[in-house]
């Protein structure tokens, strides 16, 4: 069961992957502990991190799987550092080792959190935490909005209707009229398949007036 | 029960944040906040604040801290395991069909529908931040509007935003500056509400 994902994942890599040891599961559970208890500013920074560990220290994964790992992290639901850990795992040491790796990438922020919530409820009514946190608001505001201004940019930059239509009607839906966040993702992921059944018969439809000419 | 319900708030959370680290913010402020009301918005946006300066993702991150508020550790533990369960199932599943059919139209198509919603859900909760940074409460009418707002953190988030578009400074530092305005603020006036 253990061999199985790097028979399925990658038969003509067998040069550059070694049968797994049993000391590699600790390997990967510190290795993902480290990374990710020192790893500040979200999925994308983690996943750098894992590529120059487990790509050019280690040797365990070849460069090119590992931008695939990184572009299925990204459009799966979830955590782009807990899909990556899976993904990581899964091909090192198969199902244990995504547990292994996903448990290591866990870990780190839950104890920390557990301690700073612990603080919190002490702290909340401290009116010098308050202030901080008054002030740091505005900050959290700025950082998300600025995100969200890049990213917007990037899709507006598409220059497709559906993208802009989407992204018009999502921000509507979800600021003015407070739909459920489950809603608009169902939607939008509709109007992908709605685009592509139109594209489809659209070009279906040109291919047809081609062969009639 | 609310371990359950935990769990099942969290699952949602972890199935229907596509994207990672921001787009988890809109998920967790609609289930969390808007349909539990475990925590309040200032509450969640202390979260937020909490998520970005400690390493792991958002998402995690809120699944311990509301997890252990409403049900102590174990509440903890459970919410985070709601939260990656889909990842796990998801992301092995994909793994198999993306080597199978590698780049296949339906998948890229609905990503590409996906894409522009999940900016306009980080856009949106970026707002609603904003909004309840910059005014002591839901204004209900145009009268309460200005007797709610808050210049202070109004201007504090234009010079953070300008500073992040224009100069892009790392965000952490300008969390830190952020925290220290407000801790400046109150060393002069001698409270946390004037800014």
């Amino acid at each position: 069961m253990k061999s199985f994902p790097n028979e399925k994942i990658s038969p003509e890599k067998e040069k550059t992957d070694k049968p797994q040891k049993k000391g590699d599961l600790r390997t990967l559970f510190f290795t993902t502990l480290y990374i990710s208890a020192f790893t500040f500013g979200g999925g994308f920074v983690i996943v750098t991190f894992m590529r120059r560990k487990f790509v050019e220290e280690l040797g365990w994964i070849d460069e090119k799987e590992m931008l695939d790992f990184t572009a299925l992290a990204e459009s799966c639901p979830g955590a782009v550092a807990v899909n990556t850990a899976i993904l990581v795992g899964w091909k090192i040491c198969g199902p244990a080792g995504m547990i292994v790796a996903v448990l290591g990438t866990i870990l780190p922020p839950m104890v920390i959190i557990s301690v700073i919530s612990l603080f919190y409820a002490a702290f909340a009514e401290n009116i010098w935490v308050a202030a901080a946190l008054r002030g740091m608001q505005s900050g959290v505001a700025a950082v998300i909005l600025d995100v969200a201004c890049d990213l917007g940019s990037g899709v507006l930059k598409e220059k497709s209707i559906l993208s802009a239509i989407v992204l018009a009607a999502a921000f509507f839906c979800s600021f003015f009229l407070d739909v459920s966040v489950v809603w608009i993702i169902l939607a939008a992921a509709a109007a992908g398949i709605v685009n592509l059944i139109i594209l489809r018969r659209r070009s279906r439809h040109n291919r047809g007036k081609e062969e009639r000419l | 029960m609310i371990f359950l319900q935990l769990f099942w708030r969290f699952l949602q959370v972890g199935l229907f944040s596509i994207g990672g680290g921001y787009a988890a913010i809109p998920v967790i402020q609609n289930q969390i906040v808007e349909q539990c009301g475990w925590l309040s918005m200032s509450e969640f946006t202390d979260l937020i604040t909490i998520a970005e300066m400690t390493p792991g993702p958002v998402a995690i991150n809120s699944a311990t801290f509301v997890g252990i508020r409403v049900a102590g550790l174990p509440g903890a533990v459970i919410a985070t395991a709601g939260c990656i369960l889909p990842s796990c199932i998801l992301v092995s599943v994909l793994a198999v069909i993306y080597r199978k059919y590698r780049g296949a139209p339906a998948v890229s198509s609905v990503l590409s529908g996906l894409r522009p919603a999940v900016v306009a859900l980080i856009a949106s909760a970026g707002l609603s931040i904003l909004l309840s940074a910059a005014f002591t409460e839901m204004p209900d009418s145009p009268s309460a509007l200005f007797s709610a707002f808050r210049p202070g953190s109004a201007i504090l988030f234009l010079i953070a935003f300008a500073i992040l578009r224009i100069r892009k400074w790392n965000p952490v530092l300008i969390l830190c500056l952020c925290g220290a305005a407000g801790l400046l603020t109150c060393a002069v006036t001698g409270s946390a509400e004037y800014l």
